[in-house]
């Protein structure tokens, strides 16, 4: 049976389900229902002096007719007084004290300030500190949030602060808005931070109105750029983490709270699988309320149980190794499309695709017959000009439809590959609507297994050009 | 409008079979749609919609340009959403067959499309200014000369179209049923076409009169459908008898607004279930549809009978009338039990006579070809009592006569008429020596 009970840089939950600090943690009666609701823990709204938000304050993109594939905000930290936030955390702490309280802090950058915010953080009863050097929008103007999290100085320089004054574990939160997000984790370390938790809110502009020209989320005609999350964000936020969690400059990784488009337990195992101790959930807390915990708890313990892990730590990071640079990639491992028959129902995508968006292998030629010649021309979609005739079909008048065979459709419309120049590239079966249909099957070049890195060190016509003195 | 004050409660009584889609849904559906390239669903309409084309449109919100790659391919794509037998056409095709699910809803698709360009305010799109000097009549005004008219209107040909009936659209204006078209949409569209010049004559042009038109005009399309239904060939008479179309055409026009109690509509085509079920509709307490052969043999499209089950029809298999006698309003209309050969030939089964009560009886046993009117237009050969063409062109053996739709495939859909049409325009834009496009869809 899966022990979810988690001990993550010294902060102890029941599971590793986080709510990130954002609207879903904003005050103690949400934080209350939601550990009602199974969450393992929650980052508190981001604490500091009391701001005004504007309205409106979130936008979002729908896809193919889908609601929220990502979500934007504007929003600023908490709203309330200081003394409000942490007389509610006292009162959550002595209600669930097995539940994880995480305090997030934003103020000014000055010594005092973090010394004195961090105490009392800490009087109040949270279970650990998360520094907010991730905000991208408006505490970034005034100096904090993102405007600390992009300069890996400021950002060692305040986690020394706090760890000055701190006695619970400090976890410093990444920006994503930065070229590359080791260098402020570095800076934690060498800080003495306990943990890191990544990503936080991506810059962007979600979308414009095309009637009145006005830019979302609207605020009385005017918008600004807002931090971006939700299902979309989380490959960027995998790779960040990943890239982070593998870097050993300045000491071995922290441990990584993992944020970004985590909505199912399914998200939460990949960011684990990249080392992660926990993952945190906002948007999809944000569109389905509390309740999807339930199924991230039982999904994962499902899983675990019929992977025959005890623990999330039996796993983590177990994929971490499986990602490299990509000059240590097997040169000579080869796979190539297979599509099957039976399952095809003749909506020829994966031939359009391999034509005009990869690398003109699949043929509609298996009633036709290869078409032959140096540079075979494409075939364009059928003309239909007035001498084709279709009829409606009335079954008095017309014969019987042909049959198709044992297929589902007319072999005419199932398309072929040709392997030798199938260049394994995926493609096609990622374009293909049914299941199981096109696989990528492998074939044995029969070459021992030989990477760039190793190419080129043996073989010096291949290696790149080397910079010539002049 | 034919939508008169004698029938308030005709779209009451006949709401919307398929209800239109909203934005919302008709997104969600365009998005549902995978965009198959060389899609099999243009190849199985007969006007050669580009279908993923206008589904997308609809997916990314450029309903116009979803309207005009419609109309494009069919100009009564409005008429045609509606009453397609999409089951047998483009949805029967759509791949999402084969993969166990419901095929994308192109009929509804195409219906919000059209509607919505429609509803904004939206015309056909004129595709050239250019006037021609020639003229050409086209004989009806159903939707093969109105898709041929449309066609020649857009190469620059003076059009006139002549239908002996006061309103325009043929068979979409009076022969569907009311609860998939309604004559006011069918109208709308023949509006359309006028609007890119086409005139419009209501006259019956009668085989004499081909001479002065062979005169006046460069050709001449016939477009003429098929004559009167088929009568009741059985013993004795009575007054309570009414065909299908009559009956369809009487309820869609506001002359008829209450079905009689008991009706018994004779065989099982896809008018015999518009009219039986408009029986229904129009408050008769039993609808019953006699076939003489079996429900296997049954001429309507599957999807048709269905329908008429929800609707509470009920059928007799293997019926035929024989005999018909009215007594103090009430008819008694004798019937016989029929069987099949091996051949299929029928034969009555002795000793099964039986007789059904009631009160209107509508025979919908087909439509004859317009023989006489068609048998003396000069040089024009008949095949069967059809027109024969060209079916590329369209033309006929006489050269400046070119013919499509019901009068030449014997009796198929709107589409299919609106394919002739628009193939016979083409022809005969060829013929007069005007630059085409070959390609139709």
């Amino acid at each position: 049976m899966a022990d979810l009970k988690t001990n993550f840089a010294g902060i102890e939950c029941p599971n590793p389900f986080w709510l990130a600090s954002a609207p879903p943690t904003n005050c103690g009666e949400q934080v209350m229902r939601a550990f009602d609701a199974g969450w393992g823990g929650a980052v508190w709204k981001t604490i500091g002096e009391p701001i005004v938000n504007v309205t409106s304050r979130y936008s979002s993109v729908d896809w193919a007719g889908q609601r929220m594939m990502g979500l934007n905000n504007i929003e600023l930290i908490s709203d309330r007084p200081i003394d409000v936030n942490l007389r509610e955390i006292a009162e959550v702490k002595k209600r669930y004290p097995g539940h994880a309280v995480i305090a997030s802090l934003m103020v000014e950058s000055k010594r005092e300030a973090w010394h004195e915010i961090v105490k009392r953080a800490e009087g109040a009863g949270a279970d650990g500190l998360e520094l907010n050097f991730g905000c991208p929008h408006g505490m970034s103007e005034r100096g904090m949030g993102s405007a600390v999290g992009q300069v890996p100085e400021y950002a060692q320089m305040i986690t020394e602060w706090a760890k000055e004054a701190a006695q619970t574990p400090v976890l410093v939160k990444l920006t994503p808005n930065i070229t590359d997000i080791r260098t402020v984790a570095r800076a934690a370390k060498r800080a003495g931070a306990d943990g890191l938790s990544a990503i936080n809110t991506i810059n962007s502009i979600t979308g414009i109105d095309l009637d009145t020209f006005e830019p979302r989320p609207n605020v009385d005609g005017k918008s600004s750029h807002g931090g971006y999350c939700g299902p979309a964000v989380k490959p960027i936020a995998l790779n960040m983490v990943q890239q982070v969690n593998s870097d050993f400059q300045d000491g071995p990784p922290l441990p990584m709270s993992g944020i970004g488009g985590v909505g199912t337990w399914r998200d939460a195992v990949e960011f684990m699988l990249l080392g992660c101790g926990t993952v945190q959930v906002c948007t999809a807390a944000m569109h389905f309320g509390y309740r999807i915990v339930e199924d991230m708890i039982d999904g994962l313990s499902n899983w675990m149980d019929a992977k025959s892990f005890l623990s999330v730590e039996q796993f983590r990071g177990r994929s971490l190794p499986r990602i490299t640079e990509w000059k240590h990639l097997n040169l000579n491992y080869k796979i190539v499309a297979h599509i099957d028959e039976a399952l095809c129902i003749g909506c020829e995508l994966c031939h359009i695709a391999c034509w005009d968006g990869a690398h003109q292998c699949i043929h509609v030629d298996r009633v036709s017959g290869p078409v032959d010649g140096h540079v075979e021309v494409h075939a364009k979609p059928h003309t239909y000009g007035s001498d084709t005739i279709t009829v409606t079909r009335i079954p008095k008048l017309d014969p019987p439809k042909q049959h198709i065979g044992p297929y589902k459709t007319s072999l005419e419309r199932i398309p072929r590959v040709d392997e030798t120049e199938c260049v394994g590239c995926n493609l096609c079966s990622l374009i293909c609507p049914v299941d199981q249909c096109i696989t990528m099957v492998e074939r044995d070049t029969g070459l021992a297994p030989e990477t760039w890195s190793k190419r080129t060190e043996s073989n010096a016509e291949c290696a790149p050009p080397q910079k010539v003195a002049t | 409008m034919l939508n008169s004050p004698r029938t308030p409660n005709l779209a009451a009584m006949f709401p919307d079979l398929h209800p239109p889609f909203d934005v919302r849904q008709a997104t969600l559906e365009a998005h549902r749609c995978l965009n198959c390239f060389d899609a099999p669903c243009t190849g199985a309409c007969p006007t050669h919609i580009d279908v993923p084309r206008f589904i997308k449109k609809i997916g990314s919100g450029n309903v116009t340009g979803s309207a005009h790659a419609i109309l494009e391919a069919n100009v009564l794509g409005a008429s045609c959403s509606r009453v397609c037998p999409v089951e047998v056409l483009c949805e029967g095709a759509c791949v999402m067959h084969g993969r166990g699910e419901k095929a994308i809803e192109i009929g509804r698709l195409q219906r919000f499309a059209m509607e919505t360009y429609y509803d904004a305010g939206g015309m056909i799109p004129l595709r050239s200014r250019r006037e021609r000097p020639e003229r050409i009549a086209c004989i009806g005004a159903g939707p093969a000369s109105l898709a041929c008219a449309a066609e020649l209107r857009q190469h620059g040909f003076g059009v006139t179209i002549f239908d002996k009936r006061p309103l325009p659209g043929g068979l979409n204006t009076y022969g569907v049923a009311e609860y998939k078209l309604r004559s006011g949409d069918s109208l709308r569209e023949v509006e359309m076409v006028r609007s890119l010049g086409v005139q419009f004559v209501e006259r019956e042009i009668e085989a004499a009169a081909m001479d002065r038109l062979e005169e006046e005009f460069d050709a001449v399309f016939l477009g003429v459908g098929l004559g009167e239904m088929n009568r009741l060939q059985v013993e004795g008479s009575a007054t309570a008898v009414v065909d299908a179309l009559e009956f369809i055409a009487s309820y869609k026009t506001g002359v008829l607004t209450r079905s009689p109690a008991r009706v018994v509509v004779i065989g099982a085509g896809n008018t015999a279930i518009d009219a039986a079920c408009a029986a229904k509709r129009l408050g008769a307490e039993s609808s019953r549809i006699l076939y003489r052969r079996r429900q296997e043999q049954m001429p309507a499209f599957a999807f048709e009978y269905d329908h008429a089950l929800r609707e509470g029809v009920t059928f007799l298999w293997e019926t035929a009338p024989i005999g018909l006698r009215e007594a103090n309003g009430v008819l008694e209309l004798e019937c016989v039990q029929m069987a099949a050969g091996e051949d299929g030939t029928l034969r009555q089964l002795p000793d099964s006579q039986f007789s059904i009560l009631c009160d209107l009886v509508i025979p919908a046993i087909g439509q004859s070809p317009l023989l006489a009117m068609l048998e003396q237009v000069r040089g024009v050969t008949l095949d069967r009592g059809r027109v024969w063409i060209n079916r590329a062109t369209g033309q006929t053996s006489n050269p400046r006569y070119f013919a499509g739709g019901d009068c030449v495939n014997g009796g198929r859909e709107v589409v299919d008429a609106v394919a002739d049409g628009k193939r016979a325009a083409l022809g005969i834009a060829a013929m007069l020596g005007a630059e085409t496009e070959t390609r139709i869809g």
